[in-house]
């Protein structure tokens, strides 16, 4: 069995070191590019969120690579992500492809099915070798989810356009050779260094803005146009709602990003007071905090037609009112332009600029 | 004497404008881009040097609209602005009270709220140019009216027709459907205008407080009968700038004077950049699998701009 699984982010980097380390034979699809985009929206219906387009292109070109498996997640909530594996699984198939589908559910909703499947994947290792390099694994990912952060935030000081992109890639690079625990540690320890040794001008006073959304539009760097990339070299300190493994993490706790989902929820309340499936209420939440803790705006970004996330657009107006907090909305798929998206950002920018000047003219600056 | 151009180069229209010393407009040229940005542009300076002083002296030049950097590098821009913040500079300094702006032009719309002379928040038009300039012109066309008289007809409506404006394909089928039950042209015209004003009220307007007073600029402002939907629907007064169909240059050429400020030096090529032979071409990086297309500008051999890749390594801009 060869095994194959859709992109997302530095998802590739840290499921290629699990399947390594269990000894499963496995292929990675190329990166995600507009070929990966355009066989997706071939193949997959007009109607359907981006994500599920993407991740169709990136399956078929793991098939067309030599896997007779794919690995999916599913869901349980009422996002339509619980459901791509299933509409892949019939896609493919129709397509004349031979394969397997695995689709590991939430553990929680049926723990013994998840075991099996894990199982299935590894099948040369007991589940207690599996939890093991699980653990380790797991340390890696959160590992990358931190220097990431980092990024996100300094890259506004750089000096030189472009350096702290490459210290990143470097860091990356580091830790994607580590094996042990302590390597891990190591390896950590040198990719943010290597971050901090970016030469930095740091009498700028950048502007803030929070990103929020929909997980696989702020994780593929390529479906969001850079954007992370773009702002920074703009000279705006970044931070981040959702980190994957805050995302996969089981607990409530998003160790990476730093506030638990309790925590958001209470925040969402009095504009979005329950679950609306996805991160509908988490994108509230973090909205407020950003505002709370004086960002100068938020930009909340969406594949076309995802319904949590147009849950939380519609309560926007009424946030930006009342916590004085500017959010652009991104609408993302394959008809969106990079031009049109890089002229909104670029007014977004001006007018938070025109804000901060304003308010810091009022208290006499 | 001192003036500062402005240049908006938008899907549809070019145009030119200069102001001087105190923001007055000297003069200003309104124009078809045709698919050809570049000799739009050089046209345009060719025209308007024409309606200039002859000792007008440009101390600064900002490019705006969807061809603002390809402008830039052609007339030499001291700034480059987004045409959402042009406009809004332009609003607010015809209106320093301004609290809304509707702006429709060729083939986009938006709307900016500003709050004490500051943008507070802005849309543009995404999935959809439902009810921008290209239709109407292409509707003027089928109907056979100039489009300068589309405006006028609208007004002389007495029971305007409902036509479904979310989509254009559907409010063309729908016009020519109420033709051939017998319409007056000018009731499917004016229904036009409303359908067209309810789209923009609930896609790109949507979950914004629109506050008086508000202007309405971009090529549309011209129809009549669009600005009386408009007023109809929103139940208050909508103002028409003078220069409503250039305002976007007029922005630019507003963020070149305080740029230059005191400076006298502008990076400004002169009207001669008109005769300027600017070669475009592309290519294919092989680089990596993304596959981006390059565009490369070159005059005589000598590259002056290289822009269209995703990771940065061909980037040249000179402005």
């Amino acid at each position: 069995m060869k095994i194959t699984f859709p992109h997302m982010g530095t998802l590739d980097i840290i499921l290629s070191d699990l399947f390594t380390r269990l000894d499963v034979d496995f292929v990675l699809p190329p990166k995600t590019t507009t070929k990966a985009i355009n066989l997706g929206v071939k193949y997959a219906p007009e109607f359907a969120c981006f994500p599920l387009k993407v991740t169709i292109g990136n399956l078929i070109e793991g098939l067309e690579a030599g896997a007779d498996a794919v690995v999916m997640v599913g869901g349980i909530g009422p996002c339509r992500f619980g459901f791509y594996a299933e509409i892949q699984n019939k896609i493919l198939h129709d397509m004349g492809y031979d394969f397997e589908m695995i689709t590991l559910e939430p553990p929680m909703a049926d723990i013994k099915d998840f075991a099996r499947k894990c199982k299935k994947i590894a099948s040369k290792k007991t589940l207690w070798q599996i939890l093991q390099a699980v653990r380790i694994v797991w340390k890696k990912a959160v590992a990358i989810d931190e220097v990431e952060r980092e990024v996100l935030k300094r890259r506004a000081f750089e000096k030189n356009s472009r350096d702290t992109t490459v210290a990143h890639k470097k860091g990356l690079a580091v830790l994607k050779e580590a094996i042990t625990p302590y390597e891990i540690k190591e390896a950590r320890e040198k990719a943010l260094s290597l971050i901090n040794e970016v030469e930095k001008d740091l009498r700028r006073c950048p502007l803030k803005i929070g990103i929020v959304g929909e997980f696989y539009a702020l994780l593929e760097p390529y479906v969001n146009f850079d954007i992370e990339e773009y702002l920074g070299q703009k000279g705006i300190y970044l931070e981040r709602a959702v980190y994957l493994t805050d995302w996969m993490g089981p607990s409530k706790k998003n160790s990476v990003m730093g506030i638990d989902s309790d925590e958001l929820a209470k925040a969402a309340k009095p504009y979005l007071s329950h679950f609306v499936g996805g991160e509908g209420q988490t994108t509230v939440g973090h909205i407020v905090k950003f505002a709370e803790e004086g960002f100068d705006g938020v930009i909340q970004l969406l594949p076309f037609t995802c319904m949590p996330e147009i849950i939380a657009k519609s309560v926007l107006p009424k946030i930006c009112k009342e916590l004085d907090i500017p959010v652009l909305t991104l609408i993302i798929d394959e008809q969106t332009g990079r031009a049109g998206v890089i002229t909104r950002l670029e007014a977004f920018i001006d007018l938070l600029w025109n804000r901060r000047k304003k308010k810091l003219s009022a208290v006499g600056c | 004497m001192i003036g500062y151009l402005g240049v908006d180069v938008g899907s549809v229209s070019t145009n030119l404008v200069v102001i001087d010393e105190e923001t007055n407009v000297v003069s200003y040229i309104y124009r078809r881009t045709m698919g050809d940005p570049i000799h739009a542009v050089q046209n345009g300076l060719r025209e308007l040097k024409e309606l200039l002083p002859a000792e007008i002296v440009i101390n600064g030049a900002g490019t705006t609209g969807s061809a603002r950097y390809l402008s830039g590098v052609v007339v030499g821009a001291d700034i480059v602005k987004n045409e959402i913040t042009a406009h809004a500079v332009a609003a607010s300094h015809v209106a320093p009270d301004v609290q809304t702006v509707l702006e429709i032009g060729g083939q986009d719309s938006k709307i900016i709220i500003l709050r004490e002379g500051v943008a507070v928040d802005f849309a543009m038009n995404t999935v959809c140019a439902a009810g921008t300039g290209s239709f109407l012109d292409h509707q003027a066309e089928r109907i056979g009216i100039p489009i300068e008289e589309f405006g006028n007809y609208a007004l002389k409506s007495q029971n305007p027709a409902q036509i479904a404006g979310r989509c254009t394909v559907f409010a063309e089928s729908d016009m020519i459907h109420k033709q051939q039950m017998g319409y007056h042209v000018e009731d499917i015209i004016y229904g036009l205008c409303q359908s067209l004003v309810r789209n923009y009220l609930n896609n790109v307007a949507k979950g914004k407080e629109l506050m008086s007073p508000i202007i309405f600029q971009g090529g549309v402002a011209a129809n009549l009968g669009i600005k009386k939907a408009f007023e109809e629907t929103l139940g208050m007064e909508i103002m028409i700038p003078k220069h409503y169909s250039v305002m976007g240059a007029i922005g630019a050429a507003l963020l070149a004077k305080e740029k230059a400020g005191n400076k006298i030096e502008s990076s400004f090529k002169g009207f001669s950049t008109s005769d300027i032979d600017f070669k475009t071409s592309s290519f294919h990086c092989k680089g990596c699998s993304n596959n981006c297309e390059i565009v490369k500008i070159e005059v005589d051999g000598e590259v002056l701009a290289r822009w269209g890749g995703r990771c940065g390594k061909w980037e040249i801009e000179q402005t």
